[in-house]
């Protein structure tokens, strides 16, 4: 098992210490020949969107990792990650709201429920939220009424930071989806 | 401050590493630097360059004008107070600031004590030339640490001295033995709680960036490979020949700082830097302001 995390900008190392303490083997996406390797599963962090997304066409990253998510490659993104998959690669079918609790003032960390692991800690920065999602389309989690955890066939998406906490579940959710 | 929003405010620092925070003066710079890929702007109402040329005393920017730039942008939005400038500081937590610098930059406000940072529910960002002066800066509450680079002279120097000076204390820390430590806190003046992390993971409590005398990509990339997690770039961009273009290259390099060939493509055509003026012309040296 082999995972490529997009290392463009934001919190990409916080995903490879979770992965690492999950014994799964990583590497970074930083250029087009990173992606000249084989790899299982794609993670798209937080950062700031319109910076990584800036980056995915300047780096000329943005085609080749469309056709690799369109073909199936299992992708998971958090905060930014999220925004990108559904506004950039509309690779998952929602409709998502940007800084959706307004600033740093509004960032916020509960604890609640996700669909199949049970309660966890949810950590959310300048977070955006889920406002719709389509028919085909899984809400794996909501927090005062708005969807933040949904899941597409292959994409999984969700608005809080799982990274940011010592708690590996959702990447181990993630990975399961991976070899189901 | 509780525990909880000082985790949060150090989680936000860390979106923003291996980013570049712009200094703007006006809404357009501001909207210029987030379509260059700016991670946030640090919005003021005179660049560092020019605060240098017109001397007097410098202050917090007006309200008005910060409230602009938080309109233009989505990207979040930093700005300055004086170094132990309270007051302005509540004033920057009612606009819902992103993040406060409590900055050399301005005239400071108090020549002993700085601002009582834990009081605030709004993250804040210190100077630092050593390992001593960030993690007392860390312990009154900073969520972010950047190094204190002489601002507004387009030179590196002072840069590149802090973060060398700042990250070959850690490695001495981490050879220290256990029971060394406490004397270690004592000569560095910080709290031994602090230092006892530093030893134990190799790094600063919090996100540490590069600040000051940024005018390159190639500075920009000597920072990150020298140990910084992200880049403040002040004067460096907006009074250059071609702002936009710089600062997509600037962006561009703290991503791929390691990657000789692409800051070889970048550096390439992107007009007059910033004239600049070298650590030995200057008479007033702003990382001497704070201790």
């Amino acid at each position: 098992m082999r995972i490529g995390v997009l290392a463009l900008q934001g919190g990409f190392v916080e995903h490879i210490i979770t992965l690492q303490k999950l014994e799964i083997e990583t590497f970074e996406i930083r250029k087009k020949q990173d992606l000249k390797q084989k790899f299982d599963g794609l993670i798209i962090p937080g950062g700031e969107s319109t910076v990584i997304g800036k980056l995915l066409d300047e780096l000329e990253l943005f085609e080749h990792l469309q056709d690799l998510i369109n073909k199936g490659v299992p992708t998971f993104g958090t905060c930014a990650g999220l925004i990108l998959l559904a506004n950039r690669f509309k690779a998952i079918n929602i409709k998502v709201k940007r800084n959706a609790y307004g600033r740093q003032l509004g960032s916020f960390a509960v604890n609640a429920e996700f669909k199949d692991i049970g309660q966890i800690p949810m950590v959310f920065i300048r977070a955006p939220y889920i406002e719709k999602v389509g028919n085909e389309v899984e809400t794996l989690s909501v927090v005062d009424e708005h969807i933040v955890a949904a899941r597409q066939n292959h994409i999984l998406v969700t608005a809080f930071h799982p990274e940011l906490t010592s708690d590996t579940r959702v990447h181990r959710f993630f990975i399961e989806g991976i070899t189901a | 401050m509780n525990t909880e929003r000082y985790e949060l405010n150090k989680n936000l620092a860390q979106m923003l590493k291996g980013g570049v925070i712009m200094d703007v003066s006006t809404p357009e710079q501001a909207k210029i630097a987030e379509q260059a890929g700016a991670v946030a702007v640090m919005a003021l109402e005179r660049i560092p360059a020019d605060i240098r040329a017109a001397g007097g005393v410098s202050r917090m920017s007006d309200p008005k004008m910060i409230c602009g730039i938080q309109d233009a942008v989505s990207i979040p939005v930093m700005a300055k107070v004086r170094i132990g400038h309270f007051v302005e500081a509540q004033i920057l937590e009612v606009l819902e600031i992103d993040y406060i610098d409590e900055s050399e930059v301005l005239t400071p406000a108090d020549d002993k004590f700085h601002i009582d940072k834990t009081k605030f529910k709004v993250p804040f960002v210190c100077g630092a030339k050593n390992l001593g002066e960030a993690l007392r800066r860390i312990a009154e509450g900073a969520s972010m640490i950047r190094t204190k680079g002489e601002p507004g002279t387009g030179d590196i120097v002072q840069a590149v001295r802090h973060i060398r000076l700042i990250t070959s204390e850690i490695r001495r820390i981490q050879n220290l033995r256990e029971d060394e430590l406490y004397h270690e806190a004592k000569e560095l003046e910080v709290p031994y709680d602090l230092l006892k992390s530093v030893r134990n993971n190799g790094r600063l409590p919090v996100v540490n960036f590069a600040a000051g005398g940024v005018a390159t990509p190639a500075d920009a990339a000597l920072m990150m490979q020298l140990g910084a997690e992200g880049v403040f770039v002040g004067s460096g961009i907006f009074k250059s020949g071609n702002p936009a273009r710089r600062a997509q290259a600037i962006v561009k390099a703290v991503t791929n700082f390691n990657d000789a060939s692409i800051l070889a493509e970048i550096s390439a055509d992107l007009g007059e830097a910033m004239v600049g003026i070298n650590e030995h012309e200057i008479k007033l040296l702003m990382a001497e302001r704070g201790i």
